[in-house]
């Protein structure tokens, strides 16, 4: 690690982060407000990631979240966040133009009964990773629950790419290939669309790798 | 500047010039995944160390939302769930500022709440308690940040209830806030408590946060500064997400 010769010092912080609080249980009146039976608002994100008129490339992602005695987690809301096609954040820091009608982000509620999720969207492209690496198509995916004290982030990526998974700069540092495996989505279903496969393990032999990002 | 001439990348955030990765959360400040007195948290924590990776564009970027995409009464939650009548309770001013961890103020965050009503009372399916609905409430509100970082809602004070943990719990009267900054990384949910309530220190979620210090910034403060006159309290709660540092580590350079 080196530091640029002309860069001033850092400044540490001044102030703590707030503190993480679990969502509880009722997540749903505040983040999807329709599925709690609110209609007051107008727009309100949910599991379309992408321009749902973009039906070439479309896929599906569906899971559950499992938690440490293997039930489902019913009350489990997810987040996505993904480049398009390719590989442009629909963000001020990226600055790359993005696909028509793409807003990048997705949020899923389980279903109440079931505990499935899923999210509508198109496959990411590579993205940039430090030093000038190439990062793996992903979906950075975030969860949290009535039990969760602090919102679990991890990965999904993509089981065709192989490849570019050998260089990922963030599979790389998972020494273990069981491991490893908990972040790469199983392809299921072709047919109208692709689907893909993303079952989330909290604790037990299949744990999911979470990061600390 | 961005560079955003075809086909080239740009860097991953951490060139000279430009904010650098965010500051590292520290996790001793938030409440550990496994807090035994909370007891869902049991089955619902990692039992493996999260794994550390350095921001890139996914961790630095993240969506944003602008006031566009909201309703004129998205944040009154005393006026937008009924069309007529108004909820019961004590009415309230809830607001405060976004500032990050360099005490500079964040706008354009977007802040969704949602509470119970004023008899402790979700409207929500899975809620049996026995105290009644307010046909006036719903619970949720939503608005995005100014150009100071500030924002507010309208609404009124929810109740305390009871939950299944130990055989009597209660859970102070809260607001639940979920906070998205400029990155995804910062992330963030919470909930807000309100300054004298004696039920703050028997929860065990508010009790999962080990430090008092940071359990303290979860309490909003009694505000007269700010109270309406013959109309509403008004209540501060401020909120601080992760900074970014201001130089940037290299491993190696870009090449480019």
């Amino acid at each position: 690690m080196r530091i640029p010769p002309n860069a001033p010092p850092n400044t540490p912080p001044v102030l703590k982060e707030t503190p993480s609080q679990t969502a509880g249980p009722y997540v749903h009146i505040g983040l999807r407000p329709s599925v709690a039976g609110f209609a007051g608002y107008t727009w309100e994100p949910d599991h379309q990631i992408a321009n749902p008129a973009d039906k070439s490339r479309r896929i599906r992602i569906s899971g559950t979240v499992f938690d440490g005695t293997g039930a489902p987690v019913k009350d489990a809301l997810i987040e996505a966040w993904q480049a398009d096609a390719n590989g442009h954040y629909p963000h001020p820091e990226d600055g790359r133009p993005v696909m028509p009608g793409f807003r990048g982000f997705g949020r899923a509620a389980a279903d109440l009964e079931s505990g499935e999720w899923h999210f509508d969207t198109i496959r990411p492209g590579p993205v940039p990773g430090p030093g000038g690496t190439l990062q793996a198509p992903h979906v950075s995916l975030w969860i949290v629950a009535r039990g969760i004290n602090i919102g679990l982030h991890t990965r999904l990526y993509f089981p065709e790419d192989a490849a570019l998974h050998a260089t990922d700069p963030l599979l790389a540092i998972i020494p273990d290939p069981r491991r490893r495996e908990t972040l790469i989505a199983t392809r299921e279903k072709d047919g109208e669309g692709v689907t893909y496969r993303f079952d989330i393990h909290i604790q037990g032999e299949y744990e999911t790798v979470f990061l600390d990002i | 500047m961005t560079d955003t001439r075809p086909g080239r990348l740009p860097a991953s955030g951490h060139r000279p010039g430009r904010p650098g990765p965010f500051f590292a959360r520290d996790r001793g400040h938030h409440p550990p995944a496994l807090w035994p007195d909370y007891k869902t948290s049991v089955a619902r924590s990692p039992r493996q160390p999260l794994l550390s990776f350095e921001n890139t564009l996914s961790e630095i970027t993240g969506p944003l939302f602008s006031l566009r995409d909201l309703g004129p009464q998205d944040n009154d939650l005393l006026s937008n769930f009924a069309t007529e009548g108004q909820p019961i309770g004590e009415r309230m001013l809830l607001h405060g500022q976004v500032l990050d961890q360099n005490a500079r103020p964040v706008p354009g965050v977007l802040i969704e709440i949602w509470q119970a009503n004023a008899a402790g009372r979700y409207r929500h399916v899975n809620d049996g308690y026995r105290a009644p609905l307010d046909p006036a409430f719903g619970g949720c509100g939503r608005t995005v940040t100014d150009s100071e970082g500030r924002y507010f809602f309208r609404s009124i004070k929810p109740g305390a209830y009871p939950w299944p943990n130990a055989t009597d719990s209660w859970r102070p009267a809260h607001v639940h806030f979920s906070i998205f900054g400029s990155g995804f990384a910062q992330r963030l949910i919470t909930q807000a408590y309100f300054e004298g309530d004696p039920l703050i220190d028997r929860c065990p979620i508010a009790g999962s946060i080990p430090d008092p210090a940071a359990r303290n910034m979860l309490v909003a403060r009694l505000d007269m500064e700010n109270s309406v006159p013959f109309d509403m309290l008004a209540w501060r709660f401020d909120i601080v997400l992760r900074g970014r540092r201001s130089t940037c580590f290299e491993n190696r350079p870009e090449g480019n």
